[in-house]
């Protein structure tokens, strides 16, 4: 059982968490990821770390409402507890002093760049941070990437805040006005990361993306979020979740992802007819997994 | 003594049928399929023993179960002794009177089925029936646990391999801890293995037991990336670490289509119904392709590939075949479960092997392209090679595809410990004898040495490392040849 020490709301539908799990925060990297299951009857979904506090034995997920069990977890607040938290897993982003890097973050994926910028920065590249989101109410931690970059553009679909237009234009834009640009990260949606690797590609700069492929174990056991890259069969959560722009096929990604859409759809609906029975079955399960940890400790001590 | 009637006599009798659940009822349901031995059968069936002065069904049991003694229990009308006197070598009776391969094993060794005409005892059957009598009566023959030694062992891995070697390393008063990647114990148990054939209330009961004993266990490990095998040993404190993390990776056949919607893993699509219950979804949140009124293929002919197919059954599939390289000789599974699936309605194509998977613009899979095969000289494993006949292509509609043809070496632990030496497949080298690795105070075995095998070998592996575990914690002398193992 894994307590939630704090919950913050980030933007519209989009939390943060900052959970108990001290294995996990010793050990995690930026682009690693955790498994989590809710309650006894959930599925287990990968969602990447933001970061840890290894004082507190904590780690930070910040999750966007999308389907039945994001938009449960974010329904939980502080003093809740998740069922399963398991990581920290996937290979880390490589660190290494490129030059001048452009971290680009498509609205949630903002946090997940965010370490990553750290990172580089603190590795002495000159980072360039790039956020963007459809409108402002989705886009979150501007403040922290302006701190982990030497210089931030902050841009919105609709103008409503920063610049107009998508990320992928500011990204042109830089590399029109001739810089030298030697490596770009880029996480957010798929249609994003895909444009983004074709503004790089033409140019050749080396771009590594996050993929976001169905998972169950996470642990390559299944082999469920496998991706094709450069033609051959990789594993997102064992091989990646990082690879080459490049090389991804983001059309297969994307008709992968589509896989459950409809069963997707019936869960979400179903829970937003009764929220509170779920919220309910996330208690129930963790008092459960709490009153069994209790009984055995004092079973073990007589 | 033996209460049995003159050898002769007991020829005459006749080997029980396992009761059954019907086979057209039961294509449509997840509960279990044998029903298990009233206890007049499991009286008489134990009467056939013939008491061969050198026992072959034990020397033929990986665990070396004490068969006749066991059956001397059960004549007794002992069943809680003689379920106690099976742990004696098997921590999981309930179990592997369920799922262990008798036929290649004990049964296969029962002289009674080497004399003209009659069938070999129904070891495994007898062993099932004392293990749920257990079970039922809620009495646990606790067996003698000794003294705390002070010593600490990590076991990596709660598979049938980890859960034996605690059973064993418990009773020689080590703290035991089972480390589970998952978020339940039991491994390919829990898993792999659908609940048809081993109901999954067994597999937490069996555990339970080892509770009891003292065995503690921690889920959401990822031994490799949560903690490594150095930070067990230096930073908590563990004496002897013993790895049985399995045959992690999923085998793909490397033809066009794979990426398909509808093409699936066995490992993804039974850890999608079997762990994760989505055969009760939407009351489980995790989903599973919709089989109702499809035709799916299996390809394989093992015992995952059974699984795989009878599961498909029962979520409602229109048609569920195996396809299958070879002829039924050559297939490794079990002989209970072709019979059972035969019974379901399974179709089995034999000779044929895929080589291209069709989709339509949406990528999903639409149908299946094959060709035929046939059988030539005998390969490494002893079976004749399938070879493809030219020219004999065809294409089969199909909506889900499901690939078993095997598993490869996980490399998680692997390469977080460059001190464990590994072949040329990343599975663990260990001296075969004492399932040592070749660093200090690591064992190994299951999959994660063998590759792909069955629960009881990989139990049978646990016993060893346990014996092994406890002679190197107790005399300090660490010596293997796993070094010599892995140059050959």
């Amino acid at each position: 059982m894994y307590q939630i020490v704090q919950a913050k709301l980030l933007g519209r539908n989009i939390k943060q968490f900052e959970i108990e799990a001290p294995r996990i925060a010793k050990k995690q990297r930026p682009g690693q990821f955790v498994i989590v299951r809710l309650h006894e009857h959930g599925e287990r979904i990968p969602l990447t770390i933001e970061g840890s506090d290894l004082v507190k034995g904590t780690i930070t997920l910040v999750v966007q409402s999308i389907g039945k069990t994001t938009y449960l977890m974010n329904s939980l607040e502080a003093g809740d507890a998740i069922l399963d938290v398991v990581g920290p897993l996937g290979k880390p982003t490589e660190i290494e002093k490129y030059g001048t890097v452009v971290v680009v973050g498509g609205s949630v994926g903002t946090a997940i760049a965010l370490p990553a910028a750290r990172a580089l920065k603190q590795a002495g590249n000159h980072v360039i941070g790039i956020t963007g989101s459809r409108t402002k109410e989705l886009l979150i931690l501007e403040d922290e990437l302006r701190a982990a970059s030497n210089e931030t553009y902050v841009m919105t679909d609709d103008g409503s805040y920063g610049e107009q237009g998508l990320v992928t234009k500011k990204l042109q834009e830089l590399i029109d006005s001739g810089r030298q640009i030697n490596y770009v990260l880029a996480i957010g949606p798929v249609p994003m990361m895909r444009a983004v690797a074709q503004v790089t590609g033409a140019k050749g700069i080396k771009t590594v993306v996050s993929l976001n492929s169905i998972m169950v174990d996470g642990t390559g056991m299944c082999g469920g979020c496998r991706v094709l890259v450069g033609n051959r069969s990789e594993f997102a959560c064992v091989d990646g979740p990082e690879f080459d722009a490049q090389k991804v096929n983001f059309e297969v990604l994307m008709q992968r992802n589509n896989m459950y859409r409809e069963s997707e759809q019936k869960s979400l609906n179903e829970f937003l007819a009764n929220p509170q029975a779920e919220l309910q079955r996330v208690r129930e399960s963790c008092k459960l997994r709490e009153l069994e940890e209790k009984t055995r400790a004092e079973a073990t001590h007589v | 003594m033996s209460k049995r009637i003159p050898a002769r006599d007991r020829m005459k009798i006749l080997r029980t049928q396992m009761p059954e659940q019907d086979a057209a009822q039961r294509g449509h349901n997840f509960l279990e399929v044998n029903l298990g031995l009233p206890a007049e059968c499991a009286q008489q069936e134990s009467m056939r023993c013939i008491e061969c002065k050198t026992p072959t069904c034990v020397s033929t049991c990986p665990v070396g179960v004490k068969v006749k003694e066991f059956l001397d229990l059960i004549l007794d009308g002992d069943y809680i002794g003689a379920a106690a006197k099976i742990r004696e070598d098997n921590a999981l009776p309930a179990i592997t009177g369920r799922v262990c391969p008798q036929e290649d094993q004990c049964e296969g060794g029962c002289l009674l089925g080497q004399k003209g005409g009659k069938s070999p005892l129904a070891i495994g059957y007898l062993e099932r029936f004392v293990a749920d009598y257990e079970q039922a009566s809620g009495k646990f023959g606790m067996p003698p646990i000794a003294a705390p030694t002070g010593k600490k062992v990590a076991i990596v891995g709660s598979g049938p391999a980890g859960l034996s070697c605690a059973g064993d390393l418990i009773q020689k008063g080590h703290k035991v801890r089972v480390f589970e990647a998952l978020h339940e114990i039991g491994g390919v148990l829990v898993y792999g293995i659908p609940e048809f054939r081993l109901p999954k209330t067994i597999v937490r009961q069996e555990v339970d037991n080892l509770r009891r004993m003292g065995v503690e266990f921690e889920t959401n490990v990822v031994v490799g990336k949560t903690v490594t095998i150095d930070e067990l040993m230096s930073g908590e404190g563990y004496d002897a670490v013993f790895i049985c993390t399995g045959a992690g990776l999923p085998q793909f056949l490397n033809i066009p289509g794979e990426h398909l919607n509808g093409v699936y893993s066995a490992n993804e699509f039974l850890t999608r119904v079997n762990l994760m219950r989505a055969y009760k979804f939407p009351e489980y949140d995790e989903p599973v392709y919709d089989c109702k009124d499809k035709d799916v293929v299996v390809f394989g002919g093992g015992n995952t590939a059974m699984d795989a197919v009878r599961t498909s059954l029962r979520l409602g599939a229109r048609t569920a075949s195996i396809f299958y390289r070879r002829t039924e000789v050559e297939m490794p599974a079990r002989k209970e479960e072709i019979h059972h699936a035969k019974d379901e309605g399974i179709n089995f194509q034999f000779l044929v092997n895929p080589v291209e998977l069709l989709g339509d613009d949406k990528g999903w899979l639409q149908a299946v392209k094959c060709i035929r095969m046939e059988l030539g000289e005998p390969d490494a494993s002893g079976r004749r090679r399938p070879i493809p006949i030219p020219g004999s292509e065809f294409v089969t509609p199909v909506s889900l595809a499901i690939i078993a043809v095997g598993t490869t070496a996980n490399p998680l632990i692997q390469s977080t410990t460059p001190d464990l030496k590994t072949n040329k497949w990343r599975y663990i080298v260990t001296d075969p004898e004492t399932t040592r690795t070749s660093k200090r105070g690591v064992f190994a075995g299951g999959d994660i040495v063998t590759g792909g095998a069955t629960v009881i070998l990989a139990m049978g592996a646990g016993r060893q490392a346990a014996k092994s575990i406890n002679d190197y914690l107790t005399s300090g002398v660490w010596e293997t040849k796993a070094e010599e193992a892995s140059a050959t």
